[in-house]
């Protein structure tokens, strides 16, 4: 018998779980600093410049641990359209994971903002250039909307696999051990 | 123990608590981006209310809508060292890039019709960094809190009730102060005469490591020449810009940058408040004007000199001013960089 991962490997699962707050943090963090002049406003925006860069860098090691270690398969009796939703998703997750923080960084670039992070300048990636500031700010605004509505969706299908299907999806990313725990690492599919 | 209750009597329960998390959590989202709290003073709301009452000015800046580009330098003679370490004040001469305004909503009003002019710089230093402020020839804000200045450009759009104004200065006595100077104090027929005023605190950080908070001023070398306001407005609707554009193509216009230091117990969060006279002032340098250019096509058109763009060695105080400009800028310039068209450049717009 062939023995198939049903989990992602532990590095992908540690990527997810810290990913998944500092999304949902940084996703706060931006409808919370543009709609307030308070000095806070500030704080805000210090904090979503590096968050941002962290999401990019930890976005880009998870993809090449992605290409390196796959993903566990989905359930034969999965319906081919919730099979293919589940893949669309990912692939939506990856390119928002990367465009969003070079779209904020090239918006900010655009503008002729000095960007600032952590006290460090980074360098420019665009000329100053309003026309292209305001396209960015736009798909900025727009995908960070689209970004939490897909984060929802992706948590309402995650519940549903764990608390309705139990069909081991949800297993698959868990932030805790394979359970039942095998020596191989590999857990058995639960059926109810 | 039913640690495992069959699915089908419970699905319909799981779906519903699926529901409720999905819910909770977008409900969290919305209520962080203001949705259930109107009362919040956004930064779109404070822009709003700089527009006159025939709307915005489309493509233009939404408060200073109406000003002149110019590049010079700053040459910095080194005493700022003292209580910064921020480049700029390290003897040297760096780049500016700086704007005249008028404080209007309208980029065609009358120069003579404009009671307070404002200078906003940019300065760059070799390390990367750059300083943004941006001032006016007031010598104090006219309000104490960014909520007031809020409320002062809604009451002042209220024209159909005479005693909103009254009732609005009972509450806010600082503004008193401000009519009073607005009134009294002598206009002068050019940029170069007025002496331009930070108004905010901000704290400077040597490199020792000492902090102190600050404010700082440009005085400038012209003597001002003090015009009756009636004659002002009898002058070309444009002499400010032409005047700056005559006298800077004669020889470079100078001011001095002068940092006064906040004594304890200063009023260091309220603008409206000046320190008084005696406080520990340092010459740190001196700008020069050196080139003018109109803004459609000028270097200053496209920046936003949001005043919280700053070095490392200065940093905000607890003046609450310099978030609520930053986050209302943001939206200004957001919205007239959408809006290009409706302010064509001169030259670049060479339509085939």
């Amino acid at each position: 018998m062939n023995e198939v991962r049903l989990q992602f490997t532990t590095l992908q699962r540690a990527l997810h779980w810290v990913m998944a707050i500092c999304i949902l943090a940084m996703l706060f963090v931006g409808v919370g600093m543009v709609s307030t002049i308070k000095p806070e406003y500030l704080t805000l925006v210090s904090l979503h410049k590096p968050l941002g860069i962290v999401i990019l860098v930890l976005a880009v090691l998870r993809l090449i641990v992605r290409w390196r270690y796959g993903a566990p398969p989905l359930p034969s009796d999965m319906p081919e359209p919730m099979k293919l939703a589940a893949r669309l998703s990912h692939v939506l997750f990856y390119l928002l994971m990367i465009a969003m923080p070079l779209i904020g960084w090239a918006m900010l670039s655009a503008a002729d903002y000095p960007v600032i992070v952590a006290g460090m300048r980074l360098p420019a990636i665009l000329p100053p250039n309003p026309e292209m500031h305001s396209m960015l700010w736009n798909a900025h605004r727009l995908l960070a909307f689209s970004f939490f509505a897909l984060i929802l969706l992706h948590l309402a299908a995650a519940l549903f696999h764990a608390l309705v299907r139990r069909d081991g999806v949800f297993d698959a990313m868990a932030p805790f051990p394979p359970h039942p725990p095998s020596d191989s690492g590999v857990v058995a599919r639960r059926r109810d | 123990m039913n640690e495992l209750p069959p699915p089908a009597e419970s699905a319909s329960g799981r779906l519903v608590l699926i529901a409720v998390v999905v819910v909770a959590i977008a409900a969290a989202f919305l209520y962080t981006a203001g949705w259930f709290t109107p009362s919040r003073l956004t930064p779109a709301k404070v822009v709003d209310t700089l527009a006159p009452p025939t709307g915005p000015a489309l493509g233009f800046r939404r408060n200073h809508a109406k000003g002149i580009c110019f590049t010079g330098t700053f040459d910095a003679n080194g005493a700022g060292t003292a209580l910064s370490n921020a480049q700029m004040f390290a003897t040297g001469t760096y780049p500016v890039t700086g704007r005249f305004n008028l404080a209007v909503a309208d980029p065609k009003a009358e120069d003579g019709s404009a009671r307070v002019h404002g200078l906003s710089l940019r300065i760059r230093t070799p390390d990367g960094r750059e300083w943004r402020a941006a001032m006016i020839d007031a010598p104090f804000f006219p309000v104490a809190t960014p909520q007031a200045f809020y409320e002062l450009q809604v009451t002042s759009a209220r024209k159909d009730d005479p005693g909103a104004m009254k009732n609005f200065a009972a509450a806010h006595p600082e503004f008193g102060a401000f009519g009073a100077w607005a009134g009294s104090a002598p206009f002068t027929g050019s940029y170069a005469e007025n002496r331009y005023n930070g108004l905010n605190s901000f704290i400077f950080t040597n490199a020792e490591g000492h902090d102190q908070t600050v404010r700082w001023s440009f005085e400038p070398a012209a003597t001002p020449v003090f015009v009756p306001p009636d004659e002002l407005k009898k002058r070309d609707p444009d002499f400010l810009a032409k005047d700056i554009t005559e006298r800077v193509a004669r020889s470079p216009q100078r001011w001095t940058m002068t940092v006064a230091v906040a004594n304890p117990g200063d009023p260091t969060a309220d603008p409206s408040k000046v320190w008084p006279d005696d406080r520990r002032r340092i010459d740190v340098g001196t700008l020069a004007v050196r080139k003018i250019e109109p803004e459609a096509d000028g270097p200053c058109r496209d920046l936003n000199f949001d005043p919280t763009v700053l070095p490392a060695g200065m940093r905000t105080s607890d003046d609450p001013f310099p978030a609520a400009r930053s986050a209302a800028y943001s939206v200004s310039y957001n919205r007239r960089t959408a809006e290009e068209n409706a302010y064509p450049r001169a030259t670049s717009g060479g339509k085939p």
